[in-house]
């Protein structure tokens, strides 16, 4: 490792992240429009949890880790993903990250640190503890970061992946996104209280539950507990309080979900919280905004070009890379 | 060489990989506690004890093996694979495949299985194919000292997950197993006796079943071949067509069911590719489809029995002799 990888980042600015959230929104939304358009891939979308992807991973340092779910577009772009090649593998095209074969719901990038997007609820939890343990015995000042859901969390692997990074003593940041659902079910059938970040207590890990709409809030919890982990090399669990505001996947279905519940999260969308927090402190202008979304809309468009331009793997690929 | 169980064959193939390889490490239920040698050798970071929870025991290795390690993880016995499931076939299987050949996953699964301890079904469930119907996997289950060694060690240097299972009722036959540096590669049959008249085809603890066999048959005149899959994944294809064509007979013999067995891929691969070979149709001698039995008398009656062997191979023969061929 180069003293380059393990040096952290400058602290992004608040138009670092507003702009970073605006391209995970866009990106969404270029996807809703392939739907709306005619057949496509089926996609988890992160429309209004772009907050917790941003703030979270605007504080790792380029020689950390991360494993991820089905709902992992904003991790992967805020990492640094290239949107052309993300779209191309969803459309499993051989451009794409994983060369077209895994589709939207498991992409990794190994170059970004992003080691896997697991859809197996609770793949994530299975691996994280042997991601990190690799950490810790090869050396290097990495850690580990692991985002599932509040579903995940009623996995029995959630248990086991907490239990065992905290008797060995394992270098593991836990992010719960908790978006209030687990596919079409809501969490309030499948848990008892409102939080998962409490759990933690009875792994003697420490943790926290933020507001996963405010990402200045989620990168200063996270800037936190990423220190805390690094420094104790302990795990720790953050919890961000977060909603998902579009249906499970595309194509889009709300139908079973009661409108004033997406009524009140829609007034907390994150993208809106920080525009108006930097239009009143005079950072940004509406003309500003404006041209900041066009930006990602056209960035989104030229990838989605990229993408559908990008050829289908060889059939010889079948059967390729089954065996190292 | 020199005389050792397979326990012991087991733990001097880990001792001497964890030496050529710092990156190999061995954690499960136990493992820091009983292989005290290992420990001492090799100390608490590369010898672990882990909590009663073959899920993440099996995640933990999938990850450690992505990201640079070679980890060896023991599940103890076989039934209780199924809660490692997921972190075998749906993570360390299909992650490289998935990532568009991203990852490697180099890692090793040991469990014990098989009757002769009357442990009943819960410790005993001979569920190798199970794993063979899974890509991205190997799957190896020796039946000598030698091979515990050989095929541990292939095994640990294989850039692939590899289960590994040990027939718990060979675990202390003693054998003679050669010193240092002895692989035996993945994917290598042996051909356990020479023969003209049938092959017997087995892995495991009944290969000596099938040796067995082979003496009565001999007994009566009929010489029989019999061959060792060692590996059952990827299998030997060439070694078995070959005996096959010479002999023209084949019984396939295995404790495990015989349902979508490894003794059915055996049957299709021989009907696919050596028809023209055979002289009679194929037969199968393995348990039955029913939970493994933990009374005595019940478990040797589910275990193929060397006079059962015998009496097919005749069969096979005057059958041959019935039709004219
Ligand atoms: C082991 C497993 N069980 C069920 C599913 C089907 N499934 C996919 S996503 C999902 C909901 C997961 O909820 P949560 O963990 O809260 O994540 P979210 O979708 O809310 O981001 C379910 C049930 C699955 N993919 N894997
Ligand atoms: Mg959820």
């Amino acid at each position: 490792m180069s003293p380059a990888m393990s040096s952290a980042s400058p602290a992004p600015s608040r138009l670092d992240l507003l702009a970073a959230m605006l391209r995970i929104r866009a990106y969404e939304e270029r996807i809703v429009a392939f739907h709306d358009e005619g057949p496509f891939p089926h996609v988890c979308t992160s429309v209004g949890q772009e907050a917790a992807a941003v703030g979270v991973v605007s504080a790792l340092r380029p020689d950390d880790q991360i494993l991820t779910n089905h709902r992992s577009a904003g991790h992967l772009l805020a990492r640094g993903a290239d949107p052309g090649r993300l779209l191309a593998e969803v459309m499993g095209r051989s451009t794409g990250y994983c060369k077209g074969k895994s589709g939207t719901l498991h992409i990794s990038a190994k170059e970004l640190g992003v080691i896997l997007t697991s859809t197996i609820v609770g793949g994530e939890l299975s691996l994280a503890p042997g991601v990190a343990l690799s950490r810790s015995m090869l050396g290097g000042e990495g850690i580990v970061v692991c985002f599932f859901g509040d579903g995940a969390a009623c996995e029995g692997i959630f248990h086991e992946s907490l239990n065992l990074a905290s008797v060995w003593n394992l270098p593991v940041l836990y992010v719960c996104e908790n978006n209030q659902w687990q596919a079409f079910v809501h969490r309030k059938e499948t848990m008892t209280g409102d939080h998962v970040g409490p759990w933690a207590a009875a792994y003697g890990m420490d943790h926290l539950t933020v507001d996963g709409n405010d990402v200045e809030a989620v990168l200063e919890a996270a800037t936190c507990a990423a220190a805390q982990v690094r420094q104790t090399r302990r795990p720790f669990l953050l919890e961000a309080s977060t909603y998902r505001q579009r249906g499970h996947m595309e194509p889009h279905d709300q139908s079973y979900v009661d409108p004033a519940e997406i009524e009140a999260w829609l007034a907390k969308d994150p993208i809106d919280r920080l525009s108006a927090r930097l239009l009143d402190a005079g950072e940004l202008t509406p003309q500003g905004l404006e041209a900041l979304r066009l930006q990602a809309r056209e960035a989104m468009n030229a990838a989605a070009a990229f993408a559908q331009a990008s050829p289908f793997p060889d059939p010889s690929e079948l059967t390729t890379d089954v065996y190292a | 060489m020199s005389l050792m169980n397979a326990h012991e064959a087991l733990g001097q193939a880990l001792a001497e990989e964890m030496q050529r390889d710092s990156r190999v490490l061995m954690f499960g239920e136990g493992v820091a506690t009983k292989r005290k040698d290992l420990l001492e050798a090799f100390g608490p970071q590369r010898v672990r004890n882990t909590p009663l929870a073959e899920g993440i025991i099996a995640g933990t290795a999938a990850g450690a093996a992505a990201t640079g390690l070679r980890p060896v993880a023991d599940l103890l016995f076989a039934p209780f694979l199924c809660f490692a499931m997921d972190g075998i076939v749906n993570s360390a299987g299909k992650l490289r495949y998935m990532s568009g050949g991203q990852f490697e996953f180099p890692m090793v699964i040991l469990a014990m299985t098989g009757g002769g301890w009357t442990v009943g079904a819960q410790h005993n469930h001979n569920i190798e194919a199970w794993f063979v119907h899974s890509p991205g996997l190997k799957v190896v289950m020796p039946s000598t000292p030698a091979d515990f060694k050989g095929l541990m060690k292939a095994a640990i240097r294989d850039d692939n997950p590899v289960l590994f299972f040990m027939d718990m009722a060979l675990g202390f036959e003693p054998g003679e197993v050669p010193e240092g540096e002895w692989i035996v590669p993945l994917g290598q049959a042996a051909i356990r006796r020479e023969g003209t008249d049938l092959t017997l085809i087995s892995y495991a603890k009944t290969v000596h079943t099938c040796l067995a066999a082979a003496d009565a048959l001999a007994g009566q005149g009929l010489s029989a071949e019999v061959i060792d899959l060692r590996t059952l994944k990827p299998l030997d294809e060439a070694t078995l067509l070959a005996s096959v064509r010479k002999t023209g007979r084949a019984i396939v013999v295995h404790e495990a069911g015989a349902l979508c067995g490894v003794g059915a891929e055996v049957a299709a691969l021989l009907s696919e590719k050596a028809f023209d070979a055979l002289k009679a149709p194929l037969v199968r001698i393995t348990g039955p489809d029913a939970p493994a039995p933990s009374s005595y008398a019940l478990e040797q009656a589910f275990m193929p029995q060397p006079a059962a062997i015998a009496q097919a191979g005749l069969d096979l023969v005057q059958r041959d002799a019935l039709v004219g061929r």
